[in-house]
């Protein structure tokens, strides 16, 4: 009699966890997606400069040696300039950061930094977009976390956040000994 | 009369419906090879866009499927295999950008769930079923004095009748 009432406990058993599975489902965000690209080291790629900067763009040996972040940007991008201030205060802490002007025209990339800052070590313009395809980009903005080996650690999709930045990117850089 | 003229607002609806569905693919993305270009469309179909998520890059006007698409041709004219085209976009965008998830231990649970499902729910059935099947003879029929009550507890017979 015992056993046959746990039986009949299953099918409530069940409907609990799968109710529990499709709430935990709920509550994460479908745009943000996995990257594919973990643990795999940074595309081969070469980049020219934005034109009529100076600099020598952005290119995969750029990313060796040490941690670092690459944030793929565009001035027509609103949640970009939503984290700019993030990005200034990160490389005013001495984080190296990379960027990667997605599909944007030279001039107004070039009033975009001159009005908001330039937090950037050196940019690569990447016009057509092909490049960011290669790092599995999506949208923008995009932030990836990049170890001294030059693989791909973490990324960031969307605008990054101040907790974000606390809780995840800065222990990151550190565990990581950048 | 009003019908007629619903008919043909469906019509002009679906008509509507058909070439919204065609337009994401350009003129000036169409490869001059039909072969190629059929082998183009089919892949599209198979591939998520990632910004829309619920459309292929066949269907979605946004600029990353447009770009998706471009790089499926280019590959296509340098002589790609379909396979090594999916596996050039699932090393960038992960096993996500198929629309059709392949079979491997991480999505068994996917592809063989629902049938794991119907085949538990059909044996659970199946075992209820024999089981009430075998308890015990049928019960015997109501002694008069139980149809009695039963009639009373109804209301009686005479109710049925209307007058």
């Amino acid at each position: 009699m015992m056993i046959r009432r746990l039986l009949y406990l299953i099918p409530v058993l069940v409907f609990i966890g799968v109710g529990i599975g499709l709430a935990v489902g709920l509550t994460r965000d479908p745009t943000v997606l996995p990257s594919a690209m973990l643990d795999k080291p940074v595309p081969a790629f070469e980049l020219p400069p934005i034109e009529g900067r100076d600099g020598d763009g952005l290119g995969s040996e750029d990313l060796a040696g040490r941690v670092s972040l690459v944030n793929v940007f565009a001035s027509w991008c609103l949640p970009c300039r939503a984290e700019h201030p993030l990005l200034m205060a990160l490389a005013e802490r001495g984080v190296a950061i990379y960027g990667i002007n997605y599909k944007d025209r030279p001039e107004q990339a070039r009033a975009w930094l001159d009005e908001l800052g330039d937090p950037f070590r050196k940019i690569g313009a990447d016009r057509d977009g092909r490049v960011s395809i290669d790092w599995g980009v999506y949208g923008v903005p995009e932030t990836f976390v990049i170890d001294a080996a030059g693989r791909i650690r973490h990324k960031f999709v969307g605008p990054l956040q101040p907790r974000d930045v606390d809780q995840v990117l800065l222990p990151m850089v550190a565990e990581l000994g950048g | 009369m009003t019908r007629l003229l619903g008919l043909v607002w469906l019509l002009v609806w679906l008509a509507g419906a058909g070439v919204s569905v065609q337009a994401a693919t350009s003129p000036d993305e169409i490869l001059a090879d039909p072969v190629l270009e059929q082998r183009a469309r089919a892949l599209g179909k198979e591939l998520r866009c990632l910004v829309c998520q619920n459309q292929s890059i066949d269907d979605s006007d946004a600029e990353l499927a447009r770009d998706l698409r471009r790089i499926v041709r280019e590959r296509l004219v340098a002589g790609d295999s379909d396979a090594e085209i999916i596996g050039f976009l699932t090393a960038r965008y992960g096993d996500f950008v198929l629309l059709k998830p392949p079979v491997k231990p991480a999505t068994w649970g996917l592809w063989f769930g629902p049938a794991l499902v119907l085949l538990a729910a059909g044996a659970g059935i199946a075992l209820y079923l024999r089981r009430r099947r075998r308890s015990g003879p049928p019960l015997p029929p109501l002694s008069a004095e139980e149809r009695r009550r039963l009639e009373a507890l109804l209301g009686g017979p005479e109710t049925l009748e209307r007058p």
